[in-house]
């Protein structure tokens, strides 16, 4: 089953110099259960076509499709419903909402789609070795900690598909394949596809597949 | 070093509304502050000047213990015996419809240099002090009742001589030669000796030569002025610091977040190998050439404020106390000095923890999530610490001390403590009501509001204090107004009051008598005698007459008229009770020409606005123990049907009274009312500066909060709320804040109110006002606020419903 | 102010002496006659005891006491006992209370050689504060006074007190009063500006003078000048040198210099002889030199004068008691006890205006 079906997407930015393209017609697709690295340069456009993949940024032109649910050409109220109800984000930095604690950080997305199952999240808890830090505050917490509590809530509302954006930047290299390796084990349970954004090859060659993306053009 | 600064500053280009917050939070401070100072100064200078001229409170003096006692010849027989005392005669005149005071001197005998400003410019002695006279009054004095210099003008009184100018002058106040006054006021007697305080003063004592006739009044070491408006001024005082203390707060609050938002500026100009002394200085230079330039706005926008509100405080003190301050603003070189001082301090002050963070500040640091629970659980449990100490100190203050200083102490303290609780208080409400939230967006907004109190405190205590001194302050003046209008319905009971003039009273009696539209007529006399150490006034009033049924006690004895018909009972003003310390039943004795007059205290009345005690005792019973004792004014029952304007049109065509000697209850109420709502114009006014203040702070902090926020909203977006959704939720969070605090300011501000109520004024001016509570402007306060916070946090909010998705974006892949 | 008043006073005698003199041309008699105020001719004769009280009528009069005492110890002293009248306006003289337009102004002094203290008082005519009586004779002012302490004019008793000071003296007559000028018609410049004026210079004292807390018995000589006009000094005079002189053997010597400051001092004075018979000393007949200048209050003042009468065989030297005799009150001059020798040795008074 398709989660994610990307076709002929554009997107410039508006610069004082006219428009620059980011994105060139770039189409791909990822089905449930699959995984994949986008890797690419800096500037490459690799983390713009996460944000429109995630629902975060309209493009310009081409079509977006999430879970059968056409994003494109929907309004701002669809999108974010499309966010909250399909897709589990997790960012390098600041993906979690500081003011709450670690079991509110995990059930939030969840209860705010409306499909807080306890047992579940309970289990993500347990699984990501956060059971005993529930109460604890964001900024408590050590890097490797705060992007499992990050995976932990992307799942927790069983999206279709969970995107991450360089999940492993701040981490050290041991830490970064310990929480990636049991963010796979998870989303393989969950049945969700996944879709990360990188430019570290060892963390690419991991996944299923894995796209370059070169001026805004897949290789 | 200049290209640091260049750097530095670059970042007031970025942000104009922080710019904008830093300068407008010191020129606010400054402002208010100052101009409050102004106003201050202005009156107290006047008052300095008026009594450093003629106020005969600053001088020993003697005084007739009757009116008429005082004769010529007891002066010229001190003289003779070396006392080196001068003779003042006092009265008013009304001059082209306004009354004036008239002090009638003897230059050749005032003490030394009591008139000597008076002269400056003036005429000299010789045109003074001989017929045909001339006249010294202010200039503000000669322009509010219409005079022209080197003329004459006509008065109640007959014709003044020559008007002259003397700047040095008290405003209201007609200087002539005590011949000129004698001749003008009809004078036989003098009414006081002033005793130069410089000359030697002989062996023969003054009763030796001056027998009975007179009392020793002793200076005091500040005029009754200074003393009457000191609570007023004290009043004004208090909002002055209140006002600088909340544009402090948006100053710290927009100052620190300057400095947070250069952290990167700052930490590369460090790796640059700027050393931390250098940055240290460098941000200091900026400071104080921001609040040096935000003093000087602020000046300029006091001055405004000061000139705006003197008149109304002019009015206020001439209405409540007869003080009289001159219309005008004078820009003194001290004022400026101390408004910049106040500038630059406060924006050390607000600035000082930024500079020490700046001092310290690592050179690297790493992007981790703003570590605000840990931080908020140590300031909240030191907020509630000092707190609580502050209300232990203000409930201190009122049991073990005493006198307007306790009390100011006290609300202080109070106002302190309250302040630094609000925090903890909010927070405990927050997990309150946390713990019955349901629903992820609502457990969102509560724990996000608890999280923002850190960031907001100190708008809200700004807010806080703002709103508990309009209640405080808007209780006492309705429990005030309440009273006060009460009391003046039943205290003016007669439909028109007559003051005629002495050689016209028993014929003006008589007259009375006679006519069929008057149903009784209230002839009270007055006298003067000394309880416990200070002048009183002794009145007599008819003891079988309708002040029997009309006349209002706070507390009285059953039998209380007809032990004063009697001769027994006397009624005492709460202002003398509380200073002798009389209760009903207690003894007075009334140091009659013939020897003490005891008497019982009958009962309490309220005297409100009279700052000197008084005594009323049967009107017969008073001229039996003070024969002569003048007649102090008519009060004429008319009968049902009749009309008051026909009897003044009467009274007026038979014995010319003017307007000073008729008057109309009606129009003597509406005067009265009408004074007293200039007096509270200014306390209402600056009501409304700092609550406005308050939420310029408000807005202040959360513009400048905003950029810090996307951390704790952008999450919030990326899961599936709308920025629109997301905006309003801050909105009403804002809201709510204010509400609470508005709803916790209740209480202090009622604490506030019964301070000022029961203690300041009761110190104060020596009565005690009833404590009345105002529901409706709570509810009214409670919208106002709700509107100031809506109004705060539109444009944020406004911002973030707008704002471009890739910004938001942009909070998870940038370091901060 | 009050000394602004009374130099004003003082000084704007002669403005209103400089326009009587445009308005009457030459010629003028002793006062102007538009002025209000009485004339001061020469016809007028001095009578007592009338003349011992106050003349109204007249813009300005004195009683002025001067006294050269020696206290038990031989130490030189002199006191000061001064009542002037001054009337605002003319005609006044019947307005009574506040209302009068007579100021009368006291003062007092006390000088060693090397204290010298001065006191000043104020009062308005006409309320009974200050004034004076011709029979039985009283001149008062506040709690100072002199008056007789019987019917007759002597014996008098003087008391005074300032900061600082006080004396209760009794003064007893040896001789005659005298007049001076010409039968107590004194001019006062070329142009005839003229007072009335008589003296008592006999008098005899004995009392006692309080300086701080030292009282001291003394006894000396007093001299009393009674002078009234209507026009003190004339244009150009900027004020004067005036010196009463006991001669030895009961003689006695008034002196004055009336500086001009056009040129053209007016001096002139009377001798008077034992028996009192005074003969005036007509200008061009005195000489007066300053021989000493000393700073007083910031002014060069001359302390020092040589006097010469050669017509009567006078040449003296004179020296003051103590130089600083400086009455700073509200019109301010120097007025102090001087001693001479030469040709004559004696002590007496100088007074200073104008400085």
């Amino acid at each position: 089953m398709r989660v994610l079906e990307i076709n002929g997407v554009e997107k410039s930015f508006r610069t004082p110099q006219g428009p620059v393209p980011v994105l060139n017609g770039v189409s791909l697709s990822l089905e449930r259960g699959q995984s994949l690295a986008l890797m690419g340069e800096s500037g490459s456009g690799k983390s713009t076509l996460l944000h429109i993949a995630a629902g975060l940024e309209p493009c310009d032109a081409g079509s977006v499709e999430v879970d059968g649910v056409a994003v494109t050409g929907a309004g701002d109220a669809a999108r974010a419903a499309v966010r909250r109800d399909r897709i589990g984000i997790v960012f390098q930095q600041f993906t979690l909402v500081p003011s709450l604690n670690v079991g509110g950080n995990l059930a939030l997305q969840a209860r705010l789609a409306g499909r807080h199952d306890l047992d579940w999240t309970d289990a993500l808890a347990k699984r990501l070795g956060l059971d005993d830090l529930r109460d604890r505050y964001p900024e408590q917490l050590s890097g490797g900690q705060q992007q499992r509590v990050a995976i932990g809530r992307a799942l927790a509302a069983r999206p279709a598909y969970v995107l991450a954006d360089e999940p492993t930047g701040n981490l050290d290299q041991a830490t970064g394949d310990a929480v990636i390796a049991l963010a796979q084990e998870l989303i393989a349970e969950a049945g969700c596809g996944f879709l990360v954004v990188t430019h570290s090859a060892r963390l690419a060659q991991r996944l299923d597949r894995c796209l370059t993306l070169d001026a805004g053009r897949l290789a | 070093m200049r290209a640091a600064f260049a750097a530095l500053a670059s970042h007031w280009r970025a942000k104009p509304l922080q710019a904008a917050a830093v300068v407008v939070g010191l020129m606010l401070a400054t402002a208010l502050w100052s101009g409050i100072q102004a106003l201050n100064g202005e009156a107290r200078s006047s008052y300095a000047e008026a009594a450093a001229i003629l106020d005969g409170d600053r001088l020993d003096r003697l005084e007739p213990i009757a009116e008429g006692r005082l004769t010529l010849e007891i002066y010229v027989a001190l003289r003779r015996a070396g006392w080196a005392v001068s003779p003042v005669i006092e009265g008013r005149v009304t001059v082209g419809g306004r009354s004036a005071r008239l002090i009638g001197v003897d230059p050749l005998t005032l003490p030394n240099g009591r008139l000597t400003g008076a002269f400056d410019g003036g005429p000299g002695i010789g045109a003074f002090s001989a017929p045909p006279w001339s006249m010294l009054a202010a200039p503000e004095t000669i322009e509010d009742l219409g005079l022209r210099v080197g003329e004459r003008a006509s008065s109640d009184r007959g014709p003044l001589p020559e008007t002259a100018v003397a700047r040095a002058l008290a405003p209201g106040v007609l200087v002539v030669d005590i011949g000129a006054a004698e001749a003008l006021l009809g004078r036989t007697s003098l009414d006081a000796l002033l005793i130069d305080p410089e000359a030697p003063r002989p062996d023969t004592g003054w009763a030796e030569v001056a027998g009975e006739a007179l009392r020793l009044v002793e200076a005091d070491d500040e005029s009754d002025l200074e003393r009457l408006t000191k609570s007023f001024h004290l009043n004004l005082t208090a909002f002055g610091v209140l006002s600088f203390c909340v544009g402090l707060f948006i100053t710290h609050a927009a100052v620190g977040l300057a400095f947070e938002q250069r952290l990167g500026t700052l930490r590369t100009l460090r790796a640059c190998g700027m050393s931390a002394r250098s940055l240290t200085v460098v941000l200091l230079g900026e400071l104080v050439l921001v609040a040096l330039f935000a003093g000087a706005l602020g000046l300029i926008a006091g001055y405004g404020i000061a000139a705006a509100l003197l008149p109304d405080v002019a009015a206020t003190l001439a209405g409540l106390y007869g003080a009289e301050v001159p219309g005008a603003l004078t820009l003194r070189p001290e004022w400026w000095l101390a408004g910049l001082c106040m500038s630059l301090g406060g924006a050390l002050v607000a600035a000082g923890h930024t500079l020490a963070l700046a001092w310290g500040m690592p050179v690297l640091a790493s992007a981790r999530p703003e570590a605000w629970h840990g931080a908020q659980q140590r300031s909240l449990r030191l907020q509630a610490g000092f707190g609580f100490l502050a209300l232990v100190l203000a409930g201190l203050a009122i049991v073990l001390g005493g006198g307007l200083t306790a009390g100011f102490v006290s609300m202080a303290s109070l106002m302190i403590g309250a302040t630094l609780l609000l925090p903890p208080v909010l927070a405990g409400a927050l997990s309150a009501a946390q713990r019955v939230a349901r629903g992820p967006v609502v457990e969102w907004v509560i724990a996000d509001a608890r999280q923002q109190i850190s960031g907001l405190g100190l708008a809200l205590m700004a807010l806080l204090l703002a709103l508990s001194t309009n209640i405080g302050v808007g209780t006492m003046v309705e429990s005030f107004r309440a009273t006060f209008t009460t009391w003046l319905d039943q205290r003016l009971f007669a439909d028109v009051y007559v003051d005629p003039a002495p050689e016209q009273t028993a014929r003006f009696r008589d007259w009375a008598e006679d006519r069929d539209d008057v149903a009784e007529t209230l002839e009270t006399v007055r006298t003067q005698a000394i309880l416990g150490g200070v002048s009183v006034a002794v009145v007599g009033r008819p003891a079988g007459s309708s002040y029997r049924t009309e006349w209002p006690f706070l507390a009285a004895k059953d039998d209380a008229w007809d032990r004063i018909a009697a001769g027994e009972g006397a009624i005492v003003s709460e202002q003398l009770a509380r200073r002798l310390g009389l209760a009903l039943g207690d003894p007075l004795d009334l140091p009659a020409p013939e020897g003490a007059w005891t008497l019982e205290t009958v009962a309490i009345y309220a005297d409100y606005g009279n700052p000197k005690g008084e005594v009323g005792v049967d009107r017969e019973r008073l001229t039996g123990r003070w024969p002569g004792t003048a007649s102090d004014g008519f009060g004429l029952r008319l009968a049902p049907g009749a009309s008051s304007d026909a009897v003044m049109r009467d009274v007026e065509a038979a014995f010319g009274a003017g307007p000073d000697a008729l008057i109309d209850n009606a129009a003597l109420k509406v005067f009265s009312h009408r004074v007293f709502e200039r007096t509270f114009a200014v306390t209402a006014m600056l009501n409304v500066l700092t609550l406005a203040i308050a939420g310029a702070a408000l807005f202040a902090s959360l513009a400048t909060l905003a950029d810090r926020r996307l951390a704790q909203v952008a999450p919030l977006w990326a899961m599936g709320l709308t920025r629109r959704r997301l905006a309003v939720l801050d909105l009403a969070k804002t809201a709510a804040l204010a509400t609470l605090t508005a709803v916790l300011a209740i209480p202090l501000g009622l604490a506030v109110a019964w301070l000022l109520v029961a203690v300041v004024n009761v110190e104060a001016f020596g009565w005690r006002l009833p404590l009345h509570i105002f529901p409706g402007q709570w509810a009214a306060l409670m919208a106002l606020t709700l509107g100031v916070a809506l109004l705060a946090g539109a444009l944020p909010a406004l911002r973030l419903a707008r704002m471009a998705p890739a910004r938001l974006v942009k909070i998870f892949a940038e370091e901060r | 102010m009050i000394r602004a008043l009374f130099l004003a006073l003082v000084l704007a005698v002669p403005a209103a002496a400089q326009q009587a003199d445009v308005s009457d041309g030459l010629g003028m008699m002793a006062s102007d006659p538009g002025s209000g105020y009485h004339e001061v001719l020469p016809e007028t004769p001095i009578a007592f005891p009338a003349d011992h009280g106050p003349h109204p009528g007249f813009r300005i009069e004195w009683w002025y006491i001067t006294a050269n005492l020696e206290d038990e110890a031989g130490e030189a002293l002199g006191i000061q006992w001064t009542l002037f009248r001054f009337a605002t306006r003319p005609g006044g003289e019947m307005a009574a209370g506040w209302a009068t337009p007579q100021i009368w102004m006291g003062h007092a002094a006390v000088t060693t050689a090397d204290i010298h203290l001065a006191a000043e008082r104020f009062a308005r005519g006409g309320i009974g504060q200050a004034g004076a009586v011709a029979e039985p004779f009283r001149a008062w002012i506040d709690e100072w006074r002199m008056e007789s302490l019987g019917t007759a004019y002597a014996p008098l008793r003087l008391t005074s007190s300032g900061d600082g000071f006080s004396y209760d003296l009794e003064l007893t007559e040896e001789g005659p009063w005298v007049l001076q000028g010409e039968r107590g018609y004194s001019v006062k410049s070329e142009r005839g500006q003229a007072s009335h004026y008589t003296s008592q210079p006999y008098f005899k004292v004995r009392g006692e003078v309080e300086i701080g807390t030292r009282a001291l018995q003394v006894s000396g000589r007093a001299w009393m000048d009674r002078e009234w006009s209507s026009q003190p000094l004339a244009e150009g005079q900027t004020g004067w040198d005036w010196f009463s002189l006991h001669l030895p053997k009961g003689e006695k010597l008034m002196l004055y210099r009336l500086r001009d400051e056009r040129g053209g001092d007016y001096l002139t004075g009377n001798w008077i002889t034992a028996p009192g018979q005074s003969e005036r000393l007509a200008p061009g007949t005195v000489a007066m030199e300053p021989i000493r200048w000393v700073d007083v209050a910031g002014l060069e003042m001359p302390v020092a004068w040589q006097v010469e009468i050669p017509a009567r065989g006078l040449s003296i030297r004179t020296e003051p008691l103590n130089a600083q005799a400086w009455n700073a009150l509200s019109t301010s001059y120097w007025e102090g006890p001087v001693r001479f020798d030469g040709t004559h040795r004696g002590v007496g008074y100088l007074e200073m205006t104008g400085y």
